[in-house]
C-alpha cells in the first residue's frame, strides 16, 4: 500500500507539475523578493514583511512569495512582480521604505523607470517580449554573456517548493534514468558530457564515477561537498539556498549510476539558510518518495543524510572531509587510496562538489552533446563564479567555459569602482594565485589557470584595484592557512608559518637581500612535500604574486617602498601646505591627536607619532594629505 | 611479489609493502622521524619523500605510505628530493633546536645548522606517542588539539587522563623526549591505596592480578623488568600482536 502522497509515476510528476505551474504563474498578481543570504543581507526580510502588510491592504489580491538570489547581489534586494500576461519586471534595491511606493506603482500600472533593473522571462516558457522601453534581462551587460545550467532556477523558484521544481522540468530526469537507462548509459552520458568536477581539481565526474562504481563492494557511499571555505566564495551557498533540489535529484542520479545506497551532504553550518532550505528539500523528497525506500516506485532506494562541518577549512579536502563525517577530527591522510577504494568506513565513496551535482540533471535531461557544445576543447560547459572585491558587479555568474578575464571583470563585472585601475584577479581563494592585467585575456579554464599559476578552485574570483599591495596579498592568504592547516604534516604547518614570517618581515620593511629565493624554495619544499592539497597549493598565492609582481617584492625589500601604500610601516602621510587650508576636520578626527595647527593656517603631522591609519587622509576634501 | 626499481637497484617486494619498507630491506637509506615499525605509518613529517615513476607520471610521494607497485620506478636522491629534504631539515631543526634526537638526524643526513629563528618547542608533533597509546594500547589517553601552528599533544582538555595506565609506550616511542604522561600518572597512581595499587601490566591487561609492590617504581621491580626483557621491546608492541592473534583465532 503506498501513501497517497508518493509520487510513483509519471502521472503523479505531471500532476505536480500542474501544481507548479499554477503557483510559478498564477493567475493573480504575484510579487516575489529574493531571500537568499544576499538578499537578506541587504534587507529582503523588511521588504518581505513591508510588502506583505502593504498589500493586505490593497483592494487586488495578490500574492507575495520568496525566492532564491539571481546573482546580481549588488542589486539586491530584488523584487520581482508578476501579472497574467505581462513580461515578469524586476526591481532593484528595494529598501523597505521604498516598498509603499513600489506597491503604488504596481497597482496602479505605473511603474517608476529607474527602480527597475530589467524583465525576466519565466521558467514556464511565457512570451519573451520585454516591456516598452525596460531592457530584458539577457540585454543588460551583467546578464548578456552569462549562461545558466547549474543556477538556471535559482533566484526564479520558491527553494522550498518541490511543485516548482517538478513545473520546472525537475525529477522528470530522475524518472527517465530509473525508467529507462541502466547505470552504464548514465556514467557514459556524464563522461561523454566532458564534465569535470568544479571543487577545484577538475577531475572527470564520469571517470570518477566509473571508478566507485567498479570498486569492489556492496555497500557504498556518496558523498556531496558542500564545505565552501574560500575567503568571497559563495557559489555552493546560493545553489544550496536557492535550489536545494537539484542537488538532491543529482546526488540521486549518482547513486543509481555508482550503485550507492547512501548519500551525505558536508555542509558548513556558517550557512544556516543553505542548511535550512536543504534539510526543508530533504524532507520533503522523502516524504513524496523521491528519496528513502523504493523512490519512484522503482523499487530504487537511496538516502542522503546531512552532516553540518564545524568550519573547519581543512575539511574540504576529501580526506580530511571523510575523516569528519566518521567523527574523527577532519584531518587528511596519504592516498591512495582513493576514496573511489576506500573513502567512508572503509568503503569506496565519491565525493563531488555542490555544483558538480547541480549539472547533472541537465546533462542527463538534455544530453551531453548539449553539454558539450557550451565550453573549450578540455573544459566543457558552464562555471559558476562569484565575482567579488573592487568590481562594480558583485555578484555570482554563471559562464560558459573559455569567457576571458576581461569580459567577467569588464562586461559583466562593469569593471573597477571609482575610475581606479585594475591590478589583479585572484581566482581559487587560498589555493589559488593571483592573475594580473597582462593576463586578462585568458580564457578561463582548468588548464590556462593553471599555466598561469592560479587554479580554478571553487570559483570565487576577487577583483583587487591598484591600491592593494601584492606582498600583503600573499601575506593575507597565509595568514588565514597558518590558522587552517590541520598541522599534520611538518611541511604545510612549519612551512606556511616560515613562509609567513618573512612576508611580515618584508611588509614591515625589513626585508633581506634573499627573502625571494627563500620564499620560493619554501614554496617547491611544500609544493613536492606537503600531504595534502591544502598544503601543496597553499604557496600558490605566494608563488604568482612573485611571478608577476617581483618588482613590489623588491622595492618593499631593496628600496623600503610599498608602490600600493598599504603596508603601513612603509608610508608616511603628509599635508600639503599649498592644499591645505586649515579646515581642521583631520585635527579633529585623528585619533592620536598628533596633527597640529591654528584655524586657517596650514596643519602639521608629526610623523614620529602617527600610527598611519589613513583617517586623515580619508576625510580631507581637499586631498591635502598625501601618502608616500 | 612486486618488481620495483629503487636508485636504479632491481628489488623485490611483496604487494602490500611500502616503498620504504622495500628500500630498507635492500639497505637503502632514507630519513624518517614519524615512522616506527610495528605502529602504523602516518605520513606527518614528510621526511621520507622520495622521486617516485609510476606509468609516465613523476610525483614526489612519502615513501612510508606508498605502496610498491609493479614497475614503480623510484629515486631517493633527485634534486628536487634532496632540496626540500634539506629545507624540511632545517625547519624541524628551528622548531626544536635543543632536542638532540633531531640534531642527531639533522646530521646524519648533512644539516647541521638552520638559518630559521628559533622556536625551542621540545615537541615536532610526530604523532607517534599519540598512535601508540590508541593503536597499540587501545587506550586513547592523549590526543592532538588545536589545528596549525596551534596544534598540540595533550589529554583531552588537558585534565588527567582517566584512561591512561602508566604503560609507557608513550614515553617509549617519544624521539624528542617531551612525553611525561608515564611519569605523571604514576605520580597519581602512587597515591592510590590498598587493592587499588594494581600494577601497570594488571591495568594493561597483560596479567590477571597483580599488586604493586614497589610504590610504582617500575624500573626496579624484577617482575616488571623480566616482561620487559622477555619481550625484547616496550610490552605496548607486544600487547597489539597478542590481541591480533587472539583476535584471528579465540580457541
Amino acid at each position: 500500500m503506498q501513501a497517497p502522497n508518493l509520487i510513483a509515476s509519471i502521472d503523479d510528476l505531471e500532476r505536480w507539475k500542474q501544481e507548479g505551474l499554477e503557483s510559478l504563474s498564477p493567475k493573480k498578481c504575484k510579487v516575489t523578493v529574493g531571500m537568499a543570504t544576499c538578499g537578506l543581507a541587504s534587507g529582503a526580510k523588511a521588504v518581505f514583511d513591508a510588502l506583505t502588510e502593504e498589500l493586505s491592504r490593497s483592494s487586488e489580491e495578490v500574492i507575495v512569495a520568496q525566492t532564491g538570489c539571481l546573482g546580481f547581489c549588488q542589486m539586491e534586494p530584488i523584487v520581482e512582480v508578476f501579472r497574467p500576461g505581462e513580461p515578469r519586471v524586476l526591481y532593484k534595491q528595494v529598501t523597505a521604505d521604498k516598498v509603499a511606493e513600489l506597491v503604488a506603482a504596481i497597482t496602479s500600472g505605473k511603474p517608476k523607470k529607474e527602480q527597475i533593473l530589467c524583465t525576466m522571462n519565466g521558467r514556464t516558457g511565457e512570451s519573451k517580449a520585454g516591456a516598452k522601453g525596460i531592457p530584458r534581462m539577457e540585454d543588460i551587460p551583467f546578464y548578456k554573456k552569462q549562461e545558466k545550467i547549474a543556477l538556471s532556477r535559482c533566484g526564479r523558484i520558491d527553494p522550498e517548493s518541490l511543485a516548482e521544481y517538478i513545473a520546472t522540468g525537475g525529477y522528470y530526469t530522475l524518472c527517465k534514468v530509473l525508467t529507462a537507462m541502466s547505470p552504464d548509459d548514465v556514467i557514459s552520458e556524464v563522461d561523454r558530457s566532458g564534465l569535470r568536477g568544479r571543487g577545484g581539481a577538475g577531475f572527470p565526474t564520469g571517470r570518477k564515477w566509473q571508478l566507485t562504481r567498479k570498486a569492489p563492494g556492496d555497500l557504498k557511499f556518496i558523498v556531496c561537498n558542500a564545505d565552501e571555505g574560500d575567503p568571497g566564495a559563495y557559489m555552493d551557498r546560493s545553489l544550496l539556498e536557492g535550489d536545494p533540489f537539484a542537488v538532491l535529484e543529482g546526488m540521486t542520479i549518482g547513486a543509481y549510476a555508482i550503485g550507492a545506497q547512501k548519500g551525505f551532504i558536508y555542509v558548513r553550518d556558517e550557512y544556516p539558510l543553505a542548511v535550512e532550505n536543504l534539510d526543508t528539500a530533504i524532507a520533503e523528497a522523502r516524504g513524496h518518495g523521491l528519496l528513502g525506500e523504493n523512490i519512484l516506485g522503482t523499487g530504487f532506494s537511496f538516502d542522503v543524510r546531512m552532516i553540518r562541518g564545524g568550519g573547519a577549512f581543512v575539511c574540504g579536502e576529501e580526506t580530511a572531509l571523510i575523516a569528519s563525517i566518521e567523527g574523527r577530527p577532519g584531518e587528511p591522510r596519504q592516498r591512495p587510496p582513493y576514496p573511489a577504494e576506500k573513502g567512508l568506513w572503509g568503503k569506496p565513496t565519491n565525493i563531488n562538489n555542490v555544483e558538480t551535482w547541480a549539472n547533472i540533471p541537465w546533462i542527463i535531461s538534455d544530453g551531453a552533446e548539449a553539454y558539450r557544445r557550451v565550453g573549450t576543447e578540455t573544459s566543457k560547459g558552464t562555471k559558476v563564479f562569484s565575482i567579488v572585491g573592487k568590481i562594480n558587479n558583485t555578484g555570482l555568474i554563471e559562464v560558459p567555459m573559455g569567457l576571458t578575464l576581461r569580459e567577467i571583470v569588464y562586461d559583466i563585472g562593469g569593471g573597477i569602482p571609482g575610475g581606479k585601475k585594475f591590478k589583479a584577479v585572484q581566482t581559487g581563494g587560498p589555493s589559488g594565485g593571483c592573475i594580473p592585467e597582462s593576463l586578462l585575456d585568458l580564457p578561463v579554464d582548468y588548464e590556462s589557470l593553471t599555466q598561469a599559476g592560479a587554479i580554478m578552485g571553487s570559483g570565487g574570483m576577487i577583483v583587487m584595484d591598484e591600491d592593494t599591495c601584492m606582498v600583503d596579498v600573499a601575506r593575507y592568504f597565509l595568514d588565514f592557512l597558518k590558522e587552517e592547516s590541520c598541522g599534520k604534516c611538518a611541511p604545510c604547518r612549519e612551512g606556511i608559518d616560515r613562509a609567513l614570517e618573512i612576508l611580515e618581515r618584508i611588509c614591515q620593511g625589513k626585508g633581506e637581500e634573499n627573502d625571494i629565493e627563500t620564499l620560493e624554495a619554501i614554496a617547491r619544499m611544500m609544493k613536492g612535500f606537503a600531504l595534502c592539497a591544502l598544503g601543496t597549493t597553499a604557496p600558490n598565492p605566494l608563488l604568482s604574486t612573485i611571478r608577476y609582481f617581483r618588482d613590489e617584492y623588491e622595492a618593499h625589500i631593496h628600496e623600503g617602498r610599498c608602490p600600493a601604500g598599504v603596508c603601513r610601516n612603509l608610508i608616511v602621510f603628509r599635508i600639503n601646505p599649498e592644499k591645505c587650508i586649515g579646515c581642521m576636520l583631520c585635527a579633529k578626527a585623528c585619533p592620536q591627536g598628533v596633527i597640529t595647527g591654528e584655524r586657517k593656517q596650514v596643519h602639521v603631522i608629526d610623523e614620529a607619532r602617527c600610527i598611519k591609519c589613513g583617517t586623515c587622509f580619508e576625510l580631507c576634501k581637499q586631498g591635502a594629505i598625501e601618502k608616500e | 611479489m612486486v618488481r620495483l626499481e629503487i636508485d636504479g637497484q632491481k628489488v623485490q617486494a611483496n604487494l602490500g609493502m611500502t616503498v620504504l619498507e622495500a628500500a630498507q630491506s635492500v639497505g637503502i637509506r632514507i630519513p624518517t622521524l614519524c615512522h616506527q615499525k610495528g605502529i602504523e605509518p602516518y605520513g606527518a613529517c614528510r621526511l621520507c619523500t622520495v622521486e617516485t615513476t609510476d606509468g609516465g607520471r613523476t610525483t614526489l610521494q612519502a615513501s612510508c605510505c606508498y605502496p610498491v607497485k609493479e614497475g614503480l620506478v623510484v629515486k631517493t636522491d633527485t634534486p628536487a628530493v634532496l632540496e626540500g629534504r634539506k629545507l624540511l631539515f632545517q625547519i624541524l631543526l628551528a622548531r626544536c633546536p635543543e632536542v638532540p634526537a633531531i640534531r642527531r638526524l639533522a646530521m646524519d643526513w648533512g644539516v647541521h645548522d638552520t638559518p630559521f629563528t628559533s622556536k625551542h618547542e621540545d615537541c615536532v608533533l610526530c604523532g607517534l606517542c599519540v598512535r601508540a597509546c590508541a593503536k597499540l594500547m587501545g587506550a586513547e589517553a592523549i590526543a592532538f588539539s588545536g589545528r596549525g601552528v596551534s596544534r598540540k599533544v595533550g589529554t583531552p582538555f588537558n585534565f588527567p587522563s582517566e584512561t591512561c595506565v602508566a604503560c609507557g609506550a608513550c614515553t617509549y616511542v617519544c624521539p624528542t623526549g617531551r612525553m611525561q604522561m608515564e611519569a605523571e600518572t604514576t605520580a597519581r597512581l602512587r597515591k592510590r591505596v590498598g587493592a587499588d595499587r594494581r600494577c601497570r601490566y594488571m591495568l594493561m591487561g597483560m596479567v590477571s592480578n597483580k599488586l604493586c609492590p614497589n610504590n610504582y617504581e617500575c624500573r626496579k621491580c624484577t617482575f616488571d623488568q623480566t616482561i620487559e626483557l622477555r619481550f625484547g621491546t616496550h610490552p605496548a608492541f607486544a600487547i597489539a600482536a597478542a590481541r591480533q592473534e587472539a583476535a584471528a583465532d579465540p580457541y
